[in-house]
């Protein structure tokens, strides 16, 4: 049997972190009552004008520059005219002739090696609103908000150099995590923020011929993307494999079935009639301008590594982990200007923050202990109020509660106990219950006191100072 | 007196030694509205009690001798693309419904800050599109030197506003001619500023790379007082200059030493109306009298500017317009499914010949005919620039005919459109040029009608066309002929 391999190109849209939208003055800001967020401009009323937000297009310089991409030094928008409910103008002001950055490559992950994915262009748009398709029985009518229209958004296009789903995994997560290195967004899924279309088409394994190629919408997470990969795969090598052809379209992702289908013609426009908006001028990006861009540019991935290496005393593996992620890194650099023990907490965040994170799908931003909460964990336990164990548990209940650890301790009386009266008592108790124990000890055997300091714990319930109970072993049953 | 047949200056000074008030002004220009009105129909809307409100504004501040300008307390006529908050806006337009915007134009914005008394909404053709206002969705505007004829277009309502002294001074706009070809049919004064010299915020989109607001008035100082008010950068408009501005009546002059005018012998060819060719090279000898050079230009490719017009201003017409579906505001024609909305609205909503210039501009950008058309004609658009800029080496202004032949009949061609485009051909070269152009009035026709001369200046070089039209203006008549043939 035939065996066929994906050729896969991706379009990445990112919705950039300006604080106002990309030719009008209003807010960018998510989860706001419907058109709230609007003006004349971004509603598309008789005469308005737009004027471009210049923070956007340097945020799309630094996208292009992070990308290897050639920048244009002339560089215009266009209009790509269609008609959509939640297009206001019924055109999309965006780019086509000359667009901001092309000719572009990022470096992928791929096994041991890396991979580099071509980049053919990046560039600047706007984006349209949302149908609201209500629920209510009889309901003929659909609703338009459109506090999302006029948000600045960017679409990153890559050749089709990804050759499986794992590579094109691999590509959305490098991708990602540029982005938000260079904090040109958040990169939100959850809220849109960062949105995928994927074409693939199928070659017979070794050929070069490229197959028909598919174009899916509507992919509005990594895992979408790759569910999506997958079924397109099967799909079109079913087809394939039974002498069929594939058709070149566009598909649309169903969440519901996880299954694509083929849009009507009138869901989508054969001919956008692209033209220079002329309601806009060119924009000029001379090189000073790049360069002050390039200048600019928040500190990248293998910088970081090495400040927390030679700033920071962190071993190499540490400093990679930590530094896999933007949000992480930025939550580890929150709790060490909180409390600077830099590998003590480095410590937590490779072993239980990073689990937590993985367990809930969350990024670090998002984890309920912020990062000062987890630096005020580290300092109790290194000013001996609690013990580490006890700050394992602090770390749960703050999760679970959002709740200030300090007050947790404080609540639930968690402080350790250094009294020596107290703490004797149970040191006390523990060797009169543990008589073979204590006869181990007397004998010399070093283990044993471990064993022991143990049982002291459980007692106190782990408030017990494990060093007080340490000295007080030994003072009681050597020498 | 009959204080609507005034001019703004001659009102501004009254006003000034407290002999008038704006509210007297006002309601003689409202009374004279309420009686030629039925007759000419140059308005879409009467704003008669907001005029009267703002006319007491401006009384305040006249009295307190703090009027910011020569236009406080002066009633002016909105052309009805221009938006204006809390006033419907149509464009002429069936399909902008009941549309009123929560918004003014900058131009608007700009005159009511110097407290000019806004009248009215005058009349256009529909989208700007057409050249003799018989394409309002509204209602024709007649003449008013003669009922049976057009204003001209497609600011036919504040020309014929202007000429019949139902507004002091006006607002237009101007894509190919719609400021100079009204204003030279009716016997009065209307410039076409440099592209970028006036914002367009708030104007009603017809061909954004073209369309320019300019003012119409009875004569060359109120233009350049208007002009004061409109011109200016505007951070709204992208495609707004950024250019000092004079004060346009520093121009204002009497000699013409030095001037050199020139001639495009492609604008006295075939298709010229001799009576029109007889006042504009009568007009010619009277600059030359004044001391102007004459000399002979050329413009070669002005034989193709009215096709690459209709190319690039349909292309822009047609995105431009299809904000207007039937979702966000003006009229909606219900359907069971939006593509059915989408057209059934735009069906209803707007007349033949926008359609016409939709499909137009349409077909011109789609696929396989970009090149063709759309680029070709940007590429003839650079010719066409470079005609002028050749031409003004030579030359300090150019002048010729406003159009090619004195007002023509209602009806006589709206069978025909290419004859209707034709009457734009000495106009349109201008705006694709993107620089400014003045008609003013040069002769009367046998059958009485007026006959514009067009004046042609280089870019942001409006002060030159203030120098020579005022200048000839002061030295002829033609300006005061008006009062003895419009009687109605
Ligand atoms: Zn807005």
């Amino acid at each position: 049997m035939t065996q066929f391999e994906p050729v896969i190109g991706m379009e990445v849209h990112v919705e950039l972190a300006t604080e106002s939208k990309i030719f009008c003055g209003c807010s960018t800001r998510f989860g706001q009552e419907p058109n709230t967020q609007t003006c004349p401009i971004c509603l598309g009323m008789p005469g308005v004008l737009p004027v471009v937000n210049r923070k956007a297009v340097e945020f799309t310089i630094r996208t292009a520059l992070a990308l290897n991409c050639l920048i244009n030094e002339r560089t215009w928008f266009d209009r790509k005219n269609y008609y959509y409910p939640d297009l206001p103008k019924n055109y999309q002001i965006s780019q086509n002739y000359a667009c901001l950055g092309v000719n572009g490559w990022i470096e992928i992950p791929v096994g041991d090696s890396v991979k580099r994915v071509r980049i053919n262009n990046v560039h600047l748009e706007e984006d349209a609103g949302k149908l609201v398709h209500t629920e209510l029985p009889g309901a003929d009518y659909s609703l338009v908000d459109l506090n999302r229209a006029g948000t600045p958004l960017i679409e990153i296009v890559s050749e089709p150099d990804m050759a499986s789903a794992e590579e094109a995994l691999a590509y959305m997560v490098t991708l990602k995590n540029l982005l938000e290195y260079i904090e040109v967004s958040d990169c939100k899924m959850q809220e849109g923020r960062l949105r995928f279309e994927v074409n693939i088409s199928l070659r017979e394994a070794g050929s070069s011929k490229l197959g028909t190629k598919v174009e899916i919408k509507n992919l509005n997470s990594m895992k979408t993307a790759l569910k999506c990969i997958e079924y397109e795969m099967k799909r079109q090598s079913e087809i394939l494999a039974s002498g069929g052809r594939v058709v070149q379209e566009t598909r649309l992702w169903d969440e519901a079935t996880g299954e694509t289908r083929a849009m009507r013609s009138k869901e989508f426009a054969h001919d956008y009639r692209y033209f220079p908006d002329p309601d806009l001028v060119e924009i000029h990006i001379p090189p000073s301008w790049q360069e002050e861009v390039r200048q600019n540019l928040p500190e990248l991935q293998d910088a970081k590594r090495r400040r927390y290496i030679e700033e920071l005393g962190l071993p190499e593996y540490d400093a990679r982990v930590l530094t896999a992620s933007k949000k992480t890194a930025t939550y580890y650099e929150k709790a060490v200007a909180a409390y600077h023990n830099p590998k003590a907490i480095s410590n937590w965040m490779m072993t239980e923050v990073l689990r937590e994170l993985r367990e809930r799908e969350m990024d670090a931003d998002e984890l309920p202990l912020k990062p000062e909460g987890l630096a005020a964990i580290v300092r109790m336990i290194d000013e001996g109020k609690i013990s580490g164990k006890i700050g394992k548990e602090v770390f749960q209940k703050a999760l679970e509660s959002g709740e200030a650890p300090e007050a947790i301790v404080q609540r639930e009386g968690l402080i350790q106990v250094s009294d020596t009266g107290e703490v004797e008592r149970w040191v006390d108790e523990a060797i009169s219950e543990n008589p073979d124990m204590a006869e181990k000890i007397r004998a010399g055997n070093e283990k044993t006191i471990q064993a022991l300091v143990g049982q002291v714990m459980k007692k106190s319930r782990g408030k017990a100072n494990p060093k007080l109970v340490n000295e007080l072993i030994r003072q009681k049953l050597t020498n | 007196m009959e204080l609507f047949r005034l001019t703004a200056h001659e009102l501004a000074e009254l006003l000034r030694r407290r002999e008038v008030s704006s509210y007297e002004i006002t309601r003689a220009v409202l009374t004279r509205i309420a009686e030629i009105e039925p007759k000419v129909q140059a308005y879409i809307s009467v704003t008669g009690d907001e005029a009267l409100q703002m006319a007491k504004e401006a009384d305040e501040l006249l009295a307190k001798g703090e009027a910011p300008s020569q236009l406080t307390g002066i009633p002016v006529a909105i052309k009805d693309n221009m938006c204006t908050r809390g006033t419907l806006t149509t464009c002429a337009s069936k399909i902008l419904g009941n549309f009123v915007p929560p918004y003014d134009a900058t131009t608007v914005a700009r005159l009511r800050e110097k407290k000019a008394v806004f009248v009215g909404k005058t009349n256009m053709d529909e989208f700007a599109m057409g050249s003799s206002t018989e394409n309002s969705g509204i209602k024709p505007t007649l003449n008013p030197w003669d009922l049976s004829r057009i204003p001209g277009g497609s600011s036919g309502g504040s020309a014929a506003a202007i000429a019949a002294d139902m507004a002091i001074v006006a607002t237009g706009s101007d894509t190919g001619g719609s400021i100079r070809q009204p204003a030279a049919f009716c016997g009065v004064v209307g410039l076409k500023p440099t592209y970028g010299l006036v914002s367009r915020y708030g104007l009603v989109a017809f061909a954004s790379s073209l369309d320019q607001i300019g003012p119409i008035t009875k004569d060359v100082t109120d233009a350049a007082l208007l002009l004061n008010e409109l011109a200016g950068h505007d951070p709204m408009d992208s495609t707004s200059a950024d250019v000092e501005c004079p004060d346009y009546t520093k121009f204002l002059g009497r000699d013409l030493r030095g001037v050199r005018v020139g001639l495009p012998k492609e604008f006295f060819g075939e298709g010229l109306d001799p009576e029109v060719e007889g006042s504009v090279r009568a007009a010619i000898g009277e600059l030359e009298k004044l001391g102007a050079e004459i000399t002979e230009v050329s413009l070669p490719h002005s034989p193709y500017a009215v096709a690459t017009y209709y190319l690039c201003a349909t292309a822009e017409a047609s995105s431009n317009l299809a904000r207007y579906d039937g979702v966000k505001y003006g009229l909606r024609v219900d359907a069971d499914n939006i593509i059915d909305m989408f057209s059934r609205t735009r069906s209803a909503g707007f007349g033949t010949e926008v359609k016409r210039r939709i499909m137009l501009g349409t077909y011109a950008l789609s696929a396989g005919y970009y090149d063709a058309y759309y680029l070709k004609a940007l590429k003839v658009r650079t010719l066409i620039k470079r005609d002028f800029d050749q031409a003004f080496e030579k030359c300090d202004v150019i002048a010729g005919p406003t159009t090619p032949t004195p007002a023509f009949r209602l009806g006589e061609k709206t069978a025909n459109p290419l004859e209707m485009y034709l009457s734009d051909i000495f106009t349109i070269s201008v705006n694709l040029a993107g620089i400014c152009g003045i008609s003013v009035p040069c002769g009367v026709s046998q059958s009485k009608l007026p006959i514009g001369l067009q004046l042609i200046a280089p870019a942001f070089e409006e002060g030159r066309l203030f120098r020579v039209a005022y200048a000839y203006e002061q030295a002829t008549e033609w300006h005061r002929q008006r009062a003895q043939y419009v009687t109605l």
